[in-house]
């Protein structure tokens, strides 16, 4: 604090350094006004009414009552309105074939939150191996494993999904049986490992893009002080890449939450998640537009909650080694 | 005072240190021949007995062995609770495995008595366990065990010997093993097993050739799937970067400007069913009063309704393509934004100074600095639209020729069992992905080489 008041005290006319204040502060608002102009502005709320009015319509929707959405335009709420809650509970209890669409709320949950956590921390260990332990091949592998994202998720799911459910038998002698698990209730382990195991090229790539940016000394200091790798990772490496980790943990959290075909193929029919309720209530029911458009919301909630309390994050971790250069 | 007389004492012998160094590096070396070597034998001894696991004769209903807890056992116990009561115990059991690893990493690499048993009880006891958990069949336990020590004893062997110390690749394997493993079982092997199954029939019994691959390219679907593919693949990246960064450009620094970035964000957080419940609704089609706001406008006009995701050819895949942009724009305006606003306010100023036009400034400050993002925002959408799935299986689910390779895979597997041609259509997918990756490894390694 002393250091801060030292510096100040040399500019010892008030009044010049008012004025040169007040000059920056004009100086930037010139700066600011040049740089975007009515045209602009005008052009970036076109795009954003574009967007939206898809969304609006549908939000829309889920207010009106049932008989109305099958016979007349959402837009038609402006002349005559007539607005109700039931659809949302009419959504909640009504569902795909063997699941309402709140019980695959929570199966959408159970899936979602362990496979952010498990994809962050493996992929987080092996990116600290890669950002700080010196071996042989290190560029070469690195770059082969940014390169497994050359893999679509399409070709890997049935091979993976035999060795889940029918084990490894080479050459008609069987080695390890498979996991019986389709039977079982609720079981999401197939669907959280094929999850994290899709998601691991991407997440290594861009948490070591950030770890691999923590100053050395800070490192060095902590080998000094007897801390071994386990210490470092634990008690230095993982507060100090929290933005990336919690930027990395909502773009999972998204795609986990909106995935459609992993938790298709994966997951027993009592453990499919909301993506699958809501697409099976499109088809079973024709077009009830009343309850899509409620589910739909519902089922974005999530999603915009997570992203909402982590945005600040979001794209500064986001960005860490990829704006280099 | 002390080290001034050690150091004055050593200086007049150069020459002896430095035989001692030449003779300790080809010690070294000689040790470090005989550890591959070693090492060399101990892999073709677990190679020599997995053959003869496997070519052993078969036997007739094995049982499954396990120490009692498998992960098999584990799994099923945790599938009967709750799916909320899931949650907590799965993620407590693996903090705990998360732990043990971080002690390990911590406490094993050191140097001392206590700390080299404990590796030597890691290195065999983890591999056995590991093996154990997943209930190998009666006839090949004693093999699987086997491997497992000789695994686990290599590992002891080559780490004691290493070069930068002992317990320096047992903590490097501990790092990397569980994103290894994941990554071998998950993604390559799958990789492997799907470039062979292209070259056989349905069943994947009888070797075909490229008859897969002729069927991928003449018969209708996998004809269209092609196409479709790459009009999505070009059109897709284009419009989602360029009306991205457009909009990042026109409202920065404008007023309201995080509301306006969260209105054109939100698509991304829905999920391709909602976007695609969204979209059907405006794309609805039907006589009489229109309910679907893209008809009532073609009505209001005058026209004649329109089936919009009926009109072939390519019509509706450009219908799908909107749907898809209208989606990924967000992401692509969020990365845009944070570079345009990392640029440089300085070089903004001077190049307004030199009298330049917005466009100029935007083309000759804007765009070189943000370049490396837009490489990345390119990537991602081009990647993410060659694997699109959702859109197409939930708007059209592949009629009327909207069909793509990565949808059309997916149904040739589900609907028809037919596997050689989802294998083929896979195989063709990831060709479109390669160049891709390829351009992105430059990139990369420029960058590194700036660095």
């Amino acid at each position: 604090m002393t250091v801060g008041t030292v510096v100040i005290e040399p500019v010892d006319d008030p009044r010049s350094a008012r004025q040169l204040a007040r000059d920056t502060r004009k100086h930037e608002k010139l700066a600011q006004k040049r740089l975007t102009s009515k045209g602009a502005t005008i052009a970036a709320i076109a795009i954003a009414f574009f967007w939206t009015i898809p969304t609006f319509g549908l939000l829309v929707t889920s207010f009106r009552p049932p008989a109305d959405t099958q016979t007349s335009g959402w837009w038609t709420v402006f002349t005559n309105p007539d607005f109700s809650l039931g659809n949302y509970s009419a959504a909640l209890t009504s569902g795909g074939t063997t699941l309402t669409l709140a019980e695959s709320f929570l199966n959408s949950l159970a899936i979602t939150i362990p496979v952010v956590a498990f994809s962050l921390v493996v992929a987080s260990l092996f990116a600290y191996a890669f950002a700080w332990i010196d071996f042989k091949f290190k560029n070469l592998l690195f770059i082969g494993v940014f390169a497994l994202q050359i893999v679509p998720i399409q070709m890997a799911l049935v091979p993976l999904l035999s060795l889940f459910s029918r084990g490894l038998t080479i050459n008609d002698v069987m080695i390890f049986p498979g996991l019986e698990l389709r039977d079982i209730d609720h079981s999401f382990a197939t669907v959280w490992i094929a999850h994290t195991i899709f998601s691991l090229p991407l997440a290594v790539f861009l948490l070591h893009n950030f770890i691999a940016e923590i100053p050395s000394e800070v490192i060095e200091a902590a080998r000094v002080d007897g801390a071994g790798h386990g210490q470092i990772f634990f008690r230095m490496i993982l507060p100090l890449a929290a933005p990336a980790l919690a930027s990395f943990a909502v773009l999972e959290f998204i795609w986990v939450w909106n995935d459609l075909l992993v938790a298709t193929i994966f997951a027993p029919s009592s453990s499919l998640p909301m993506t699958q309720s809501l697409a099976s209530l499109s088809g079973t029911w024709g077009n009830q537009w009343f309850l899509q458009a409620a589910g739909t919301f519902l089922s974005i909630l999530a999603p915009l909650i997570v992203f909402f309390a982590l945005q600040r994050f979001f794209v500064r971790g986001l960005l860490a080694g990829a704006t280099k250069g | 005072m002390s080290e001034v007389k050690v150091e004055s004492g050593t200086t007049p012998a150069p020459n002896r240190t430095e035989l001692d160094a030449v003779e300790r590096r080809q010690r070294e070396g000689k040790r470090h021949r005989t550890t591959m070597i070693v090492v060399a034998i101990g892999f073709i001894l677990v190679a020599a007995l997995f053959i003869f696991m496997i070519t052993r004769p078969p036997l007739e209903d094995p049982r499954p062995v396990s120490l009692g807890v498998s992960l098999n056992s584990f799994f099923q116990w945790l599938g009967n609770l709750g799916p909320i009561v899931q949650i907590p115990l799965v993620l407590i059991v693996f903090g705990v495995v998360v732990g043990l690893i971080l002690l390990l990493i911590e406490y094993a690499p050191r140097s001392g008595r206590g700390y080299f048993w404990l590796r030597v009880a890691a290195c065999f006891i983890i591999p056995v366990v590991a093996f154990m958990l997943l209930r190998p069949y009666q006839g090949a336990v004693i093999y699987v065990v086997l491997i497992a020590v000789i695994l686990g004893a290599l590992l002891f062997f080559a780490d004691l010997r290493a070069r930068q110390g002992a317990g320096y690749l047992f903590q490097l394997i501990i790092f990397s093993a569980p994103a290894v493993i994941l990554l071998l079982i998950g993604l390559i092997y799958p990789a492997i097993a799907t470039i062979f199954a292209s070259f056989f029939d349905k069943t994947g019994d009888n070797f075909v050739g490229l008859e897969n691959y002729v069927w991928t390219f003449t018969n209708p679907e996998g004809f269209w799937s092609v196409i479709n593919t790459i009009i999505w693949v070009l059109v897709a990246p284009t419009f989602a970067t360029v009306i991205g960064l457009a909009y990042a450009v026109f409202i920065d620094k404008a007023r309201g400007e995080k509301a306006l970035k969260i209105l054109i964000f939100m698509p991304f957080a829905i999920s391709f069913v909602g976007a695609g419940i969204i979209w059907k609704l405006m794309y609805d089609f039907r006589q009489g009063e229109q309910i679907g706001l893209l008809n009532a406008i073609v009505v209001a006009f005058g026209g004649e309704p329109i089936s919009w995701l009926a009109v072939e050819p390519l019509f509706n895949t450009l219908c799908l393509l909107a749907v898809f942009i209208w989606s990924q724009t967000g992401l692509a305006m969020v990365i845009l934004s944070a570079a345009v606003k990392a640029v440089p306010i300085e070089q903004m100023e001077a190049a307004e100074i030199d009298g330049t036009n917005a466009w100029q400034r935007f083309r000759n400050v804007t765009l070189p600095g943000i370049r490396s993002s837009i490489v990345v925002v390119v990537t991602t959408v081009a990647i993410g639209s060659l694997k699109i799935y959702d859109v197409v299986a939930v708007m059209t689910g592949g009629r009327s020729n909207s069909t793509v390779l990565a949808f059309e895979m997916v149904n040739q597997q589900q609907r028809f069992q037919s596997y050689g041609h989802s294998a083929a259509l896979a195989v063709v997918l990831f060709l479109f992905v390669v160049p891709l990756i390829v351009f992105n490894v430059i990139q990369i390694r420029k960058q590194r080489e700036i660095r």
